[in-house]
């Protein structure tokens, strides 16, 4: 722009040509555009603050250190025969935060972090305790009476023959009479206590939907031993509240689906969806009748005998054996669907296989037309409750509110004083020029601020502790990307060039710099991201993004300010607070007469101005 | 500042210029004593390792506790049944630390804690960490580093040559070893915030070295074309030419870090903020001392072993004795460096009179 505008001006352009760098094409287009990067930098800069106001994000997320609240790292142990592998810890990911969020806290966020390690982040205010206990457990698998159930949604076919058989297994003689079975858990209220309550909320809910399928007799008895009086008094409310979700219940929905059946407790009825074949199901499940830890082993076998191929093998502990024979008792002797059990996995029903004969013996085996696949998972599911693996406690850190908003002033009060420092630091030593370092810092802050601040709702990023650190380092690495090039600015100024042809001189250089050591700074940032865990992580990331941000401040901005600022006479002339006095640098004069014609104004201003 | 700015401009002249390539030796010397003292401290003393290696507990109270640190010991004695160690930090609060108790059992801790202390026990901050939580992220920092060291010997040799990636990485593990020696030495508690603040100056310890091997590769490129000097001289006026930018690289680093360092140990008394700050504050150091006095000399050592090297410095050698001999003036057989050659032609001699003119501004300016 300048060569254009002054013929004066072209000589020294030309010299720089001549004499400089290799990348003379490039260096000249970008010396001659310098409005239009400052331009793009500043659309980008309000166009980001925008979004940032736009989205009501306007201050980054805090991390659990700093806004308190509690901080769990599991870490998946490798031996339970299923690998540690993105899918399986992708489904964790998935049912730890059903559990979590199912506890009312809405905030939690469970995340993987590395290959085998999940974080689990519960904002205070929440039971952590709770939430600990919830989210590591591997079983949560429940076995409940079916007491309704109906296609939902628009896609799916009414296909009652997609639902499997539960039959015996190998053992045979396994035919005990249901009133027997009954007996047996009236006689032992202790351990069948969700049972018994169960059956009798199983009853009222069987009673309100009389009209629609078969009443079962044999629910109805042992409902009348029941122990608890609390759940039947309440129970006529209860279930025609649940009896209208059920009904409102549309299983198509995905939101419907992941909020069906939350903070269902064991021992209430509860509605839940299911996908059986290509659509999905809904069902009005009982009480559970069998706790998911108390299936000892399950597996996926070949059926080599029978026709039915694949299908699960489970083996039930006693006291699971023993519930297991009362619920298939009494399921067996119902119709349709009503003969069906639900097979409930953190309140999404698996399987629900029908059952045609009490299964005693603790032996069962689940039939249907499975693929391998879905035997497998099924059978997975079955042994590790939903956890596709087992997890192991790595580290619980719960940090009060009061604390957490002490590290945060600590962490900011030191970014204050360290960024304080370098200021001063470089106003002493760079004058004039600290104005384009300051400038060209103050941008960085605002991108890193507000860059932070949207990632918090785009991909989850939290700032803590560890990540403020990183951005206080990175307040050096940025200025460090002036210091080059101011260095070497001087550096043509002490050679005797005048500041305009300086500055586009020293900047091919500077600008190679930049970047080869930006680069080595973003691989350590990017190899410790990927590579580690926890803290690390954090910090890794924020200076990853910070060197990148240098990288942009540097080109989009500090260059071009740095172009513009060639033209004010304060700099160009080298005001002694300009830092780019060329005396005080020691500048050899021959070179800089032969431009003093460059720039007309030059000499005789100079007095004025000092 | 001008003192500097001149300092900077006189040793861009080569007028006063420190022979680093030259006495390497002594520098070398000096690096491998250290070395061998931080192995020997390291294999003798052994590093602290905090709590996140043996798995325990932290437990920190809310400010202003009235509680002795005496007293607060004997309520974690009893709840745990372990040794506990409790600190009182500068704003009044307490940090108890117990070792050798696993997750499960800390939380009953932290309920018996909570009421000893006469405390809500949502009111306790706890970090409960589990035996291998340190182990694991010690181990993925391990991984991170190795990964790390092979990907930047690669890109080094690609944007640099072999010697200069070698010579950065010898820089690296010695800044490294000298930081943990330091560790061990001093006894400073290595947390996974330590971890943090070492693996950082892998990164920054690197970015000054690249620094200087980015003028010297400049510097360098036609260096078989002249007769003038040797590789090990332009390297050393590479390293005294970005001197004064590696010394405010390394102020302006410091900088923040001592601000963190400052509040981290001050402020909080312990903590993240004092691990990270403190290990990025040795290592930085010894960062800018090595790439100054180690990287750069190794690289002009394992550069004048090749032919041409050895040929061209017997070459200037040669030059410079019949140059001697004739008594006459120095003319170049040809430009070192494009960027050099102003600078070699410009008068070297007029550096007293510019420094006066110098000297009168300074005066006048305060």
């Amino acid at each position: 722009m300048a060569a254009e505008r002054r013929p004066g001006a072209e000589r020294p352009e030309r010299e720089y040509e001549k004499v400089a760098a290799p990348k003379k094409g490039r260096s000249a287009s970008a010396q001659s555009k310098p409005g239009r990067s400052l331009a793009l930098i500043l659309i980008a800069i309000v166009a980001l603050t925008g979004g940032m106001f736009v989205s009501g994000h306007t201050t980054p997320r805090l991390g659990i250190d700093l806004a308190g609240g509690t901080s769990i790292t599991l870490k998946a142990k490798a031996d339970q025969g299923s690998a540690i592998n993105k899918a399986n810890m992708d489904t964790a990911v998935d049912i730890m935060n059903r559990r979590v969020n199912g506890l009312g806290v809405s905030e939690a966020e469970v995340q993987t972090q590395g290959t085998d390690n999940i974080i689990v982040n519960i904002p205070r205010g929440t039971n952590s305790k709770e939430a600990q206990q919830q989210v590591g457990t591997t079983a949560k698998l429940y076995f409940r009476p079916v007491l309704a159930s109906e296609p939902s949604g628009a896609a799916a076919s009414p296909s009652p023959s997609g639902s499997p058989t539960v039959g015996s297994s190998p053992k045979p003689g396994s035919s005990s009479s249901p009133s027997a079975s009954s007996s047996q858990k009236a006689s032992s209220p202790g351990t069948a206590s969700p049972t018994a309550s169960a059956t009798t909320q199983g009853r009222a809910v069987t009673d309100a939907l009389k009209a629609g399928s078969s009443p079962s007799p044999s629910a109805t008895p042992t409902g009348g031993s029941s122990p608890k009086p609390t759940p039947s008094a309440s129970g006529g409310t209860d279930t025609a509240k649940l009896q209208a979700a059920f009904t409102a219940l549309d299983c198509s929905k995905p939101d419907d689906r992941a909020k069906a059946g939350n903070n269902a407790k064991p021992g209430d009825p509860t509605i839940a969806c299911g996908k059986i074949g290509k659509g999905y199901y809904k069902y009005l499940l009982g009480p559970a009748a069998v706790d998911g830890t108390e299936v000892k082993k399950a597996q996926a076998v070949f059926d080599t005998q029978g026709a039915s191929g694949w299908q699960v093998q489970m083996t039930f502990n006693s006291t699971g054996a023993k519930k297991f024979a009362d619920i298939t008792g009494q399921l067996a002797k119902n119709q349709a669907p009503q003969n069906e059990f639900g097979i409930v996995l953190d309140g999404e029903v698996v399987s629900s296989p029908y059952v045609s004969l009490a299964i005693t013996g603790g032996q069962a085996e689940i039939s249907g037309s499975f693929t391998q696949q879905d035997a497998q998972s099924l059978a997975n599911m079955l042994s590790y409750g939903a956890l596709p693996l087992s997890f192991q406690e790595q580290s619980v850190t719960t940090v009060t509110a009061a604390l957490g908003g002490e590290q945060l002033h600590a962490g900011l009060l030191a970014g204050a004083i360290g960024l304080a420092l370098v200021v001063i630091y470089l106003v002493v030593y760079y004058r004039g020029l600290s104005l384009v370092a300051m400038a060209s810092l103050v941008v960085s802050a605002i991108l890193t601020y507000v860059i932070m601040s949207l990632l918090g709702p785009a991909i989850g990023f939290a700032l803590n502790l560890p990540a403020v650190c990183g951005a206080i380092v990175a307040i050096g690495i940025t200025a460090d990307s002036f210091i080059v090039y101011f260095e070497r600015i001087r550096d043509e100024i002490r050679e005797g060039r005048s500041l305009r042809p300086a500055v586009e001189r020293a900047w091919p250089r500077a600008r190679r710099t930049v970047l080869v050591s930006d680069f080595v700074s973003f691989l350590a940032a990017a190899v410790l991201f990927i590579v580690t865990v926890g803290k690390v992580q954090g910090f890794a990331f924020t200076l990853g993004l910070t060197t990148v941000l240098d990288v942009v401040v540097v080109f989009l901005f500090t260059k071009p300010l740095m172009t513009l600022l060639a033209r004010r006479k304060f700099f160009a002339n080298g005001h002694k607070w300009s830092g780019l006095d060329p005396k005080s640098l020691g500048g050899k004069p021959p070179l800089r007469r032969t431009r003093r014609p460059a720039g007309p104004a030059a000499g005789p201003v100079d007095p004025k101005e000092a | 500042m001008s003192k500097l700015g001149s300092l900077g401009a006189r040793l861009h002249r080569g007028e006063i210029s420190y022979d680093f390539v030259g006495k390497r030796k002594i520098w070398y010397g000096v690096s491998i004593l250290i070395t061998i003292t931080a192995i020997l401290g390291l294999a003798v003393r052994g590093l602290n390792m905090s709590i996140d290696f043996q798995g325990g507990a932290v437990f920190t109270t809310p400010n202003h506790m009235s509680t002795s640190v005496a007293q607060a010991e004997t309520y974690a004695r009893d709840a745990s049944g372990h040794q506990a160690v409790v600190q009182k930090l500068g704003n009044g609060s307490l940090r108890i630390q117990i070792a050798g108790v696993d997750t499960a059992k800390s939380d009953q801790i932290k309920q018996t804690l909570a009421k000893d202390l006469n405390l809500n026990p949502e009111k306790l901050a706890a970090d409960l960490v589990g035996p291998s939580w340190g182990q694991e992220i010690a181990n993925k920092a391990w991984e991170g580093l190795a990964i790390f060291m092979v990907l930047v010997v690669i890109y080094l040799a690609i944007a640099f040559e072999w010697r200069m990636a070698v010579a950065a990485l010898v820089a690296l593990i010695h800044d490294i070893t000298i930081t943990t020696g330091i560790y061990a030495l001093v006894g400073f508690e290595v947390s996974p915030g330590t971890i943090i603040g070492l693996l950082t100056i892998l990164g920054y310890s690197l970015y000054d070295t690249v620094v200087v091997f980015d003028s010297l590769k400049e510097q360098t490129k036609d260096i078989t074309k002249q007769t003038r000097f040797t590789y090990s001289e332009i390297a050393n006026r590479s390293i005294n030419g970005t001197l004064v930018r590696s010394i405010n690289t390394t102020v302006v680093a410091l900088l923040p870090v001592a601000g963190l360092l400052f509040i981290g140990g001050g402020f909080l008394g312990a903590g993240d903020l004092n691990d990270i700050s403190l290990s990025l504050f040795v290592g930085l150091a010894a960062g800018a001392y090595s790439s100054i006095f180690i990287a750069t000399p190794l690289v002009a050592d394992l550069k004048e072993r090749e032919p041409a090297m050895k040929a061209l410095t017997k070459r200037v050698m040669a030059k410079r004795a019949q140059a001697a001999s004739e008594d006459g003036p120095v003319t170049a057989g040809g430009d070192d460096a494009e960027d050099a050659a102003p600078a070699v032609v410009g008068p070297r001699n007029q550096s007293v009179s510019r420094g006066r003119g110098r000297g009168r501004q300074a005066g006048k300016r305060r």
